[in-house]
C-alpha cells in the first residue's frame, strides 16, 4: 500500500508533464531554479568543512531550524500548496492508518521540495568530514531533521485543512502574501544587516536553538565533531521524540479529518444591507460604480493590487534612507497615478462571464465604461493627491509641486481614459473569479502581453506635453512651467478621460457580444 | 432538410419569440444549422435536445449574447440583432454556464441587475423583497453569492432575470442542481407568469419535466429543429421521452456489463 501512494504520487508528477507544454516550461524553469538553489547551498556546506567548528555549527543548526520553520508556514501562505495527495481524498478507499501515514510521509519526498531539501540536508554529512562517528551523526541528523519538515508540514496543513478550505481564509492569505514579496527588497536588507551587526550572538543562539526540537538533528555531526557525546545522545532523543510527536499528533489529525470533511460556507445572513447600493445614485452609472467599488474591497484580485499602493512609499522611504535624498520620492504621485488607472485596464477580463449581465441588461455602454472609471476614480484621486503633494514636506522643494501635481492628474485622467478604451475592445489573461491572484492565468500569454504593453506604450504617447513640460521646467528652473503643466495635466487629462469613456462605450455597445464571446474563451 | 414549423393555429399575430434562419459555426463545427421557431405569446415553450445540440447557443443568439452568422431573433416583433437595447427590455435570461458577479451579496446582485435596468431604487427594494421571500432566499440574502450552493446559485441568477418584469423569459437549464422543493416554487411561479400573459422558454433534457411543464415543445438535435409544436402534437401518443429517442436515434443499448449482476 505505501509503494501504491508512491507510485501514485509519481504519477501525478509524470502527468502533470504531460498536460501541456507550458506546464512543462514551468516546471523546467522551477527545476532550474530548484538546482541553483540546492547547489549553491551544498557548495556552502561543502566549504563549511573548512570552517572552525563553531561557525559550521552555528550556519548549520540555524540553516536546519529555519528550514523547518519554513516547512511549517510556506504551505500555509501558498495557496495552490500541494494537495495531489490530499488525505481527505482517501476518505473512501479504506487504508489503514499506519500504512496511510507512512506513505503519505514518503511521498512527500516526491517533487522538488521535499527533494532539494533532502539532498541539501545529506549534504551537512560533508560539512563534518572530520570524523566517522560525526558523519554518521550528520547522516542521523539530516534523516531526523528532513523528516521532521515533512511530517511538520502534514501536521499543519492538516489541522488547517478545514480552515484553509474556507474561502474568506483563502482571500485573506492570498492578500497579506503580498506584503512580504513587495517588501522583499527592505526585508533582505534588514535581515542581512541585523545578522552582520550580530556576529558575535548567533553562536550563541545556535547553541540554544540545538536543544529545542527545531534544531536538535541537525546538531548531532557538530557535537560529535567536537567530541561531546553526551550532548549528542540526548539531541537525538530530542529530535526523535519530536518526530514520534509530530507523527503522533498528524495520526490524530489525520483520523479527525477523514470523518469531518472540511466545512464549507458560512451560516446563513438576512439581507437588508445594501451597502454601496444604497448610497451611490440608483442608476445604471452608480449601480455599476458601487458593484466595482465592492468589488475592490472584497475581490482578493483587485485587493492584491490595491495592497501595492500603501507599501510603495515603505519602499521609497526605505531607498531614500539608503541613499540620504528625498528626492526620488515625487516620483510616487505619478507612479501610484499610473498603477491605480492601469489596474482597470483589464476590468472586463475579470469579470469574466459574469459580464453576460450587463449585455443581458443591455447596460448603454457609456455608463458602464464612466461606472468603472468613476469607481476607481473615488479612491485613486485623494491617494494620488496625498502621494503627489506628502513627499514635498520632507524635500521642501514647493517650487516643484504644480509641475508634479499636474502630471499626476494627468497620468490619473489619461490612463483611466485609455484604460477604459483598453478594456472594452481586448481581454487580458488574468486569474478566474475566485482564484489566487498569484494564480497563473489561463489564456494567449501573448495577447495580454501585446494589449498591456501596446496600451502602456501609447498612454506615454498621451502624457508627452505633461512629461516635456517636467523637463522644461527642469532644464529652465521656472516654476512658471509647473503652473501651465498643472493647468494641461488637468485640461487635458479630464478631456482624454472624457474621450476615453465616450470611445470604449461606443465600442461596447457595438461588438458587446464579441467580447463576451473573447471572454468566454477563458473560463 | 426540412424543418418543420410549428403551424398551431391558435398563435397569436405576433409571437414572443421568432427565429428566422438562426446558424452559426465554431471553426470547422456548425452548432446550429439554420433553426427557425416561433414561439407564441403566452406559452410555456420547452426546447430538448441531447447534449451538444445546440440549444444553449441558439437562445444565447436568440437573447443577444452571441451574435449570429446567419439570421436572426425577433422578441414581440423587436429584431434583437438590429434594435438589441429595446428588445433586451422585453426579456430576462437565466444564461446557463456563465459566471455571476459572485463576490455581492445575493441582496446586493438583484438590487444591481435592477438598477443596470434603469428602475426606480424603491420598486427595486420592493422586488427584491418578494423575490427572495418567493424563492426561499430571505434566510440567506446577506451572504455573498460564492458561498452559495448551486441550486441557491440558480435561483438567485433567476430572480435577476426576473426583477424588471419582462414579457418573455429565457431560461436555459434552469432546474440543473435545483431541490424538488424549489424547483416546485419555480414551476408554481412560471405558472403564475404564463397565466398572466408572459411567455417562458426553458431547455432542459429533463423530458418528464417538459412534458409535464410546457404546452409546446420543440426537439432540437445537430443545431437542427426535428418537431416542434404543441407537447401533445409532439409526443403523438407515446411519451416525450421515447418520441424523443426515436426522433434523436441513437436507441439504448443496454447490453454488456453482465458482470454487474455477478457481485
Amino acid at each position: 500500500m505505501v509503494a501504491h501512494l508512491l507510485s501514485l504520487k509519481w504519477r501525478l508528477l509524470l502527468n502533470g508533464f504531460r498536460r501541456s507544454p507550458g506546464q512543462l516550461v514551468g516546471i523546467a524553469i522551477g527545476g532550474l531554479y530548484a538546482l541553483g538553489v540546492v547547489a549553491t547551498l551544498a557548495g556552502a556546506l561543502v566549504a563549511l568543512r573548512w570552517a572552525d567548528a563553531e561557525t559550521a555549527h552555528t550556519a548549520v543548526v540555524l540553516g536546519g531550524a529555519a528550514a523547518l520553520l519554513a516547512w511549517a508556514v510556506v504551505p500555509l501562505m501558498a495557496s495552490a500548496a500541494d494537495m495531489t495527495l490530499d488525505p481527505s481524498r482517501f476518505t473512501t478507499s479504506a487504508i489503514p492508518m499506519r500504512q496511510l501515514l507512512t506513505g503519505l510521509a514518503l511521498a512527500g519526498f516526491i517533487g522538488l521540495p521535499g527533494l532539494s531539501t533532502m539532498i541539501v540536508a545529506l549534504f551537512t554529512a560533508a560539512t563534518w568530514w572530520r570524523s566517522v562517528p560525526a558523519v554518521l551523526g550528520a547522516l542521523l541528523g539530516a534523516v531526523l531533521g528532513v523528516l521532521s519538515c515533512v511530517v511538520l508540514s502534514k501536521v499543519v496543513t492538516t489541522a488547517t485543512a478545514s480552515l484553509a478550505a474556507s474561502r474568506r481564509f483563502k482571500d485573506v492569505s492570498s492578500i497579506v502574501v503580498f506584503v512580504p514579496l513587495v517588501l522583499m527588497g527592505p526585508i533582505v536588507a534588514g535581515v542581512f544587516r541585523g545578522v552582520s551587526s550580530s556576529t558575535g550572538y548567533l553562536p550563541e543562539l545556535a547553541r540554544t536553538v540545538s536543544w529545542t526540537p527545531l534544531g536538535a538533528s541537525w546538531s548531532l555531526g557538530g557535537d560529535l565533531a567536537s567530541g561531546d557525546v553526551a550532548a549528542a545522545g540526548l539531541k537525538a532523543l530530542i529530535a526523535l521524540a519530536t518526530l514520534l510527536v509530530l507523527f503522533a499528533g498528524w495520526n490524530a489529525l489525520l483520523k479527525r479529518a477523514l470523518v469531518t470533511p472540511p466545512y464549507s460556507g458560512g451560516s446563513g445572513k438576512r439581507g437588508g444591507k445594501l451597502g454601496l447600493f444604497g448610497l451611490l445614485p440608483a442608476t445604471p452609472t452608480g449601480a455599476i460604480a458601487a458593484r466595482a467599488l465592492s468589488y475592490w474591497i472584497r475581490d482578493p484580485r483587485y485587493a492584491a493590487s490595491l495592497m501595492v499602493v500603501p507599501l510603495l512609499p515603505v519602499i521609497f522611504l526605505f531607498q531614500s534612507g539608503q541613499s540620504g535624498s528625498y528626492s526620488m520620492l515625487v516620483i510616487l504621485g505619478p507612479l501610484a497615478a499610473f498603477i491605480l488607472a492601469w489596474s482597470i485596464a483589464a476590468d472586463v477580463s475579470y469579470d469574466n462571464t459574469a459580464f453576460a449581465l450587463h449585455l443581458a441588461t443591455g447596460v448603454r455602454g457609456i455608463h458602464d465604461r464612466l461606472g468603472r472609471a468613476l469607481a476607481c476614480l473615488v479612491f485613486a484621486l485623494p491617494v494620488v493627491l496625498i502621494f503627489a503633494v506628502g513627499p514635498f514636506f520632507l524635500t521642501g522643494e514647493w517650487g516643484w509641486l504644480p509641475c508634479v501635481l499636474g502630471l499626476s492628474l494627468g497620468v490619473l485622467f489619461t490612463g483611466l481614459g485609455l484604460a477604459s478604451i483598453v478594456s472594452a475592445r481586448y481581454t487580458s489573461s488574468v486569474p478566474l473569479p475566485g482564484d489566487s491572484p498569484f494564480k497563473k492565468p489561463p489564456g494567449n500569454v501573448a495577447q495580454t502581453l501585446a494589449v498591456q504593453f501596446g496600451g502602456m506604450a501609447v498612454l506615454f504617447l498621451l502624457v508627452l506635453p505633461e512629461l516635456v513640460l517636467v523637463i522644461v521646467q527642469s532644464v529652465t528652473g521656472d516654476p512658471l512651467w509647473g503652473w501651465i503643466n498643472l493647468a494641461i495635466g488637468t485640461v487635458l487629462g479630464v478631456a482624454l478621460f472624457v474621450a476615453g469613456v465616450r470611445i470604449g462605450g461606443r465600442w461596447l455597445d457595438r461588438r458587446g457580444p464579441e467580447l463576451f464571446a473573447q471572454l468566454s474563451v477563458n473560463r | 432538410m426540412t424543418v418543420q414549423l410549428p403551424g398551431s393555429p391558435h398563435t397569436s399575430p405576433v409571437p414572443a419569440l421568432a427565429l428566422r434562419g438562426l446558424a452559426k459555426r465554431f471553426g470547422g463545427k456548425v452548432a446550429v444549422d439554420g433553426i427557425s421557431l416561433d414561439v407564441p405569446a403566452g406559452s410555456f415553450y420547452g426546447v430538448v435536445g441531447p447534449n451538444g445540440a445546440g440549444k444553449t447557443t441558439t437562445l444565447s443568439m436568440a437573447t443577444g449574447l452571441l451574435r449570429p452568422d446567419f439570421g436572426t431573433a425577433y422578441i414581440h416583433g423587436v429584431d434583437v440583432w438590429a434594435k438589441p437595447l429595446e428588445a433586451k427590455k422585453l426579456m430576462g435570461i437565466l444564461p446557463d454556464g456563465v459566471r455571476l458577479f459572485d463576490r455581492l451579496t445575493g441582496e446586493q446582485l438583484v438590487t444591481y441587475a435592477g438598477l443596470l435596468r434603469g428602475m426606480d431604487r424603491d420598486v427595486v427594494a420592493q422586488r427584491v423583497g418578494e423575490l427572495m421571500a418567493a424563492l426561499d432566499l430571505s434566510g440567506d440574502a446577506g451572504t455573498l453569492v460564492v458561498d452559495y450552493s448551486a441550486g441557491m446559485t440558480k435561483k438567485i441568477a433567476l430572480a435577476s432575470a426576473l426583477i424588471h418584469a419582462p414579457r418573455l423569459l429565457v431560461l436555459d437549464e434552469p432546474f440543473e442542481s435545483v431541490d424538488p422543493v424549489s424547483a416546485a416554487n419555480i414551476r408554481g411561479i412560471l405558472d403564475n407568469y404564463v397565466a398572466s400573459g408572459g411567455t417562458v422558454i426553458v431547455s432542459s433534457h429533463v423530458m418528464d419535466l417538459v412534458q409535464r411543464m410546457c404546452d409546446h415543445v420543440a426537439v432540437v438535435a445537430a443545431g437542427r429543429v426535428l418537431a416542434a409544436g404543441t407537447v401533445d402534437e409532439v409526443r403523438d401518443g407515446a411519451t416525450l421521452e421515447d418520441r424523443f429517442v426515436q426522433l434523436v436515434g441513437g436507441g439504448n443499448q443496454t447490453g454488456g456489463l453482465e458482470w454487474l449482476r455477478t457481485f
